[in-house]
């Protein structure tokens, strides 16, 4: 499943603003960030005499475009084919059709991959298999030491991302003694420190505790509104997608839903077709809703649920006094 | 508890010795070791023990960490020693029975156990002095020469900094997987020790399939981080040499010549 890179295509890249790539333009979609088109994965299983046995459609003929400076979430249950999306935008997999351009660089172009990995940035789900180093300084350090930044270059990023994610006071700190949350953030600044323009991460709080969680979120949204970098979070905890600018629901390969996530947490009956938990707020709501209670579609927010009970209550003593 | 074992052995004080240069140590190991075996002079093993005794007393390292790898290969000592006082052809100076002592036999016995002594607690000062990275990028930078004879030097380095920084996951991990079974009934304590072998195997098996997992996830990620071997790379902290390192280094040549000239004057 891993790429390999032909070393010595690469011979003497050192990644730099100067030297001009081939890049696949694509007139109409120069604002995007990341955009797909038809993508379809296969994953083909094959018995010992190498005749295919079974075809696996992971990703279904799939249409994304993100624009540059959003936060995305794409959500779906296990196997819904969001983390094999999650590893185009990377270039870890190529697609079997259709193409993916990250900063209008096709993916399927071997000369642009080391390019695509530094501006499309990727965190993983485990934080225990993503560190490389034994000090939290040089692993951040690790993603710059490899696209040949100069050495005082490299400490400033490391300084400068470490403080983005809150983590500078661990920097000589050994990353195994951390905690979930701070591993996530280490991992991040890692990636932040290649100065990215997109970071896609998969699943990144899926083994964090509900602090861990919150803090690796928080950090995003801030990384998202102070540097404008774009966020595609893949995720099934659906209280993470409530401040997204855009969410893209996933089912068997499929782009089933899109939508502001009021839009897309309005339709509740639909999300838990698709086995999608919706927030607990917008699920009492919805179920208020059926018992005839007249609150409107969408909430996503324990303020905004208690703001619409007062006005229902208001309403009712108006109408009791009459 | 598991997971707060050291790797390696390092002793961390803030010492001349723990801040030279890891190419230095190695170099200055190596040629401790050839001072060793230049010659049977007793006056080269005696500026060896100064020169051994004077850097223990530079790297503030408590005596007994230093003699503590010598109980690993007691018995490989006795046994040389042993060969070496019984076997040797000579002057007979001792007899009981079919066993004999000869005078040569005994001073290549008396050598023989000095040189193992002093050739363990030499690079056992060497590995508590300096942390499993930065001998990783010692020994990456020291061989770099092998480069053109195409030994692939960075990525050996690599998987020998990825296994050290993977060690303590797997201990954590083997702990889980045998609580996991002991839960389920697995014994691991009673039995003679073949039976405990085998009772080893349940453990072996589910720690591959992770360890592969893992090493799958890893490459992946650093792949993702843009990582393509040592072409391109630079270094976060590249080893530079400082006054300091050139100064053992001198004192290395000085004392490498002190031991031939000694073998060779008397």
């Amino acid at each position: 499943m891993i790429n390999h890179i032909k070393c010595d295509k690469l011979k003497g890249i050192v990644v730099n603003e100067e030297i001009s790539y081939t890049l696949i333009r694509n007139e109409e979609n120069n604002l995007n960030i990341v955009k797909a088109e038809n993508l379809t994965f296969e994953y083909i299983r094959r018995d010992e005499e190498g005749n295919v046995e079974s075809i696996n459609k992971a990703i279904d003929n799939v249409n994304i475009d993100i624009k540059e400076g959003d936060f995305v979430a794409v959500l779906g249950h296990n196997g819904s084919g969001k983390s094999t999306f999650a590893k185009h935008l990377n270039a870890l997999v190529s697609p079997t059709e259709g193409s993916v351009w990250v900063d209008r660089m096709n993916t399927l172009e071997h000369e642009n991959t080391l390019r695509i990995r530094q501006t499309a940035g990727m965190v993983f789900q485990n934080p225990d298999n993503q560190i490389i180093c034994t000090l939290v300084d040089e692993e951040v350090g690790f993603g710059p030491e490899n696209i040949g930044v100069p050495e005082d270059e490299i400490w400033e990023r490391v300084e400068k991302s470490l403080k983005a994610v809150g983590m500078y006071d661990f920097r000589l700190a050994n990353p195994t003694k951390l905690s979930g949350g701070q591993k996530q953030r280490v991992a991040i600044a890692g990636i932040v420190a290649m100065k990215p323009k997109c970071i896609v991460l998969d699943e990144p709080t899926a083994m964090l505790d509900p602090n861990g969680r919150k803090e690796v979120i928080e950090v995003l949204h801030e990384l998202n509104k102070k540097e404008n970098v774009t966020i595609i979070l893949i995720t099934h905890y659906m209280e993470e997608v409530i401040d997204a600018d855009e969410v893209y629901v996933m089912n068997e390969g499929k782009l089933v839903m899109q939508g502001k996530p009021r839009d897309i947490f309005s339709q509740v009956e639909k999300l838990k077709e698709l086995r999608l938990d919706v927030p607990q707020v917008t699920e009492l709501a919805h179920e208020l809703r059926k018992e005839g209670l007249d609150i409107k579609e969408g909430i996503l927010t324990t303020k905004e649920l208690i703001t619409e009970l007062e006005r229902i209550r208001g309403l009712k003593n108006v109408n009791n006094s009459r | 508890m598991i997971r707060d074992i050291t790797i390696g052995q390092y002793y961390q004080t803030n010492s001349v010795i723990h801040s030279l240069d890891p190419r230095v140590k190695l170099m200055g190991t190596l040629i401790f070791i050839i001072s060793l075996f230049l010659g049977m002079n007793i006056l080269v093993y005696i500026v060896a023990t100064l020169a051994l005794a004077g850097l223990i007393i530079a790297s503030k390292v408590p005596f007994k960490f230093i003699v503590r790898g010598l109980k690993a290969i007691l018995i490989l000592i006795l046994i040389s020693a042993a060969f070496n006082l019984f076997l040797t052809p000579g002057t007979v100076i001792f007899k009981v029975w079919k066993i004999t002592i000869t005078d040569r036999g005994l001073k290549t016995a008396i050598f023989m156990v000095i040189r193992l002594v002093y050739l363990i607690m030499g690079s056992s000062l060497m590995t508590l002095t300096t942390t499993p990275n930065n001998l990783t990028d010692g020994l990456e930078k020291g061989l770099s020469f092998l480069k053109y004879i195409k030994v692939p030097v960075h990525e050996i380095a690599m998987m020998m900094s990825i296994a050290l920084r993977f060690i303590p996951i797997l201990i954590d991990e083997t702990d889980k997987i045998m609580r996991a079974q002991q839960a389920r009934g697995a014994d691991f304590e009673t039995g003679n020790f073949i039976k405990r072998a085998k009772a080893m195997v349940p453990i072996l098996v589910p720690l591959f399939i992770s360890a592969f997992r893992r090493a799958d996830d890893l490459a992946m990620a650093m792949e993702a981080r843009c990582y393509h071997g040592s072409n391109g790379r630079t270094k976060m902290k590249p080893l530079k040499y400082s006054k300091k390192d050139y100064l053992a280094y001198l004192i290395l040549i000085l004392y490498l010549g002190i031991c031939i000239s000694l073998n060779i004057i008397f």
